[in-house]
């Protein structure tokens, strides 16, 4: 079964409703037996890093989360979801993450003058990718596919192998999808992306790892 | 400005979706489940619903709108009206919206915006602001969609609402709103230069030329229309490719 993890922190309905569309069953829970027999994870989450972290303690769910990545199972991190695979934040002061992708989350930077190509932190709206080639999972998507994002933080990886998608944010290559074995964490909304969105999600599910 | 957003904002009264001049004399231009329906199909980027009596009658009573939207359309979703407390914005985002959007709320307590960023993210936290003209260069900031006067000075509290945490500023000119008499950009530039965050400028678009002002010549990251959608003067795709032929950059155009 499809699990979409429940900790209290994320856009669950949207989610919840992008799987419905696609005829895809699934199941909404905290519970770790359930976590543990997935077949497929979704890590959704929105607000602040150290918070979500908290949430996922509070709910003894760090533990189960590590053993199914362990075992294999495919996860897919989104927003918050999927800055919290990193090791750590910056954001309201240090906290640790799930530490699953080394690397960290930091600011989007920003730069003050005005520009055709200038964008506001936080970042909302549609950008376009620029997808690696090593990155099977978002090889069904194309350069018209464009997705949503709202966010100030995103993700540094310490392993440029990590990197599944960037997107040039003030001059800067930002990665805003990073993979690691059957780990993806996009750091935009799929699930509010159109039906761009809706053929990544239907990805993530059906593709054999 | 890269890739400025075009948003729907769909004001609702009693399920309706209703369209006033100057937000007043109100009347029912369609039902929002079509509408909103429609409008994701020809590649809308956003959708605000505002709850246009909320705060009159002290309570909210669009989500289940929001709700039935949520379950088709995939784009983000911005709910304002009526949204006082952190409980307030939770049953809004349990309902498939991303954003809130407060007025009256943060004037009343502007120590609120704080408190709402620092439990939702200030991705989360739209402030709305209904400009209301006063004189050269000046503005009054109305509450309770357009009914109530404040005496808050426009310019002065945008910049309050930044540091205060907000994450996006939705600016509606009271005075052009309705009307597609155009933009009143000289609203929009000052608030732009006093700024860093996004803003979204709505309230008079009347054609394709005045969104490409408010983004080549405003600095606008977004733009929101009611009646220029809402009576078929122009539509998603249509404004998407007078864009284009100025340049400006929006997400390319995909069936649903």
């Amino acid at each position: 079964m499809i699990v979409i993890i429940d900790y209290g922190r994320g856009n669950l309905f949207s989610l919840s409703q992008a799987l419905k569309t696609l005829n895809k069953p699934y199941l909404v829970t905290d519970n770790p037996d359930k976590i543990l027999s997935a077949s497929r994870l979704f890590l959704p989450g929105v607000g602040a890093f150290g918070d979500a972290m908290d949430r996922l303690k509070d709910r003894n769910l760090i533990e189960p989360i590590h053993s199914a990545v362990e075992n294999g199972i495919p996860l897919l991190g989104i927003c918050v979801g999927c800055q919290i695979l990193l090791e750590k934040s910056e954001e309201f002061g240090e906290h640790a993450g799930l530490g699953l992708i080394p690397g960290k989350t930091v600011r989007l930077p920003n730069i003050k003058h005005k520009s055709k190509s200038r964008v506001r932190i936080p970042n909302v709206g549609w950008r376009a990718l620029s997808i690696k080639s090593h990155a099977p999972l978002l090889g069904c998507l194309n350069s018209d596919d464009w997705m949503y994002f709202v966010h100030s933080y995103a993700p540094s990886v310490k392993h440029s192998k990590n990197i599944a998608a960037t997107t040039n944010i003030n001059g800067l290559d930002v990665p805003v999808a990073i993979q690691s074995r059957k780990i993806l964490g996009v750091q935009f909304h799929p699930e509010k992306s159109g039906a761009s969105g809706l053929k990544l999600i239907a990805n993530f599910i059906e593709e054999e790892f | 400005m890269l890739a400025p957003r075009l948003i729907a904002r769909l004001d609702i009264k009693s399920n309706n979706v209703i369209k006033g001049i100057h937000l007043e004399g109100l009347r029912v231009v369609g039902q929002p489940g079509p509408m909103a329906r429609g409008y994701y199909e020809n590649g809308i980027d956003e959708i605000i619903y505002m709850d246009s009596v909320a705060s009159l009658y002290g309570r909210n009573n669009i989500l289940p709108v929001v709700e039935e939207a949520a379950r088709e359309i995939f784009v983000p979703l911005t709910v304002g009206g009526g949204i006082r407390s952190v409980e307030d914005i939770l049953s809004a985002l349990h309902s498939g919206a991303d954003k809130v959007a407060i007025n009256t709320a943060a004037i009343a307590n502007p120590s609120f915006i704080h408190q709402a960023a620092r439990v939702f993210g200030s991705q989360c936290i739209v402030i709305s602001v209904e400009a209301k003209k006063r004189g050269n260069e000046n503005w009054e900031a109305l509450t309770d969609n357009g009914r109530e006067c404040t005496g808050v000075n426009v310019l002065d509290w945008v910049i309050e609402v930044e540091k205060l945490g907000a994450g996006e500023i939705l600016l509606t000119s009271v005075d052009s709103e309705g009307t597609r008499r155009g933009f009143d950009h000289d609203l929009f530039r000052q608030v732009r230069s006093l700024v860093e965050i996004p803003v979204i400028g709505c309230g008079g678009a009347g054609s394709p030329d005045d969104i490409i002002d408010a983004v080549k010549k405003d600095d606008l990251d977004a733009v929101a229309c009611a009646s220029l959608f809402h009576y078929g003067h122009s539509s998603p795709i249509e404004l998407r490719r007078a864009l284009k032929e100025s340049d400006i950059i929006t997400r390319p155009e995909i069936n649903p």
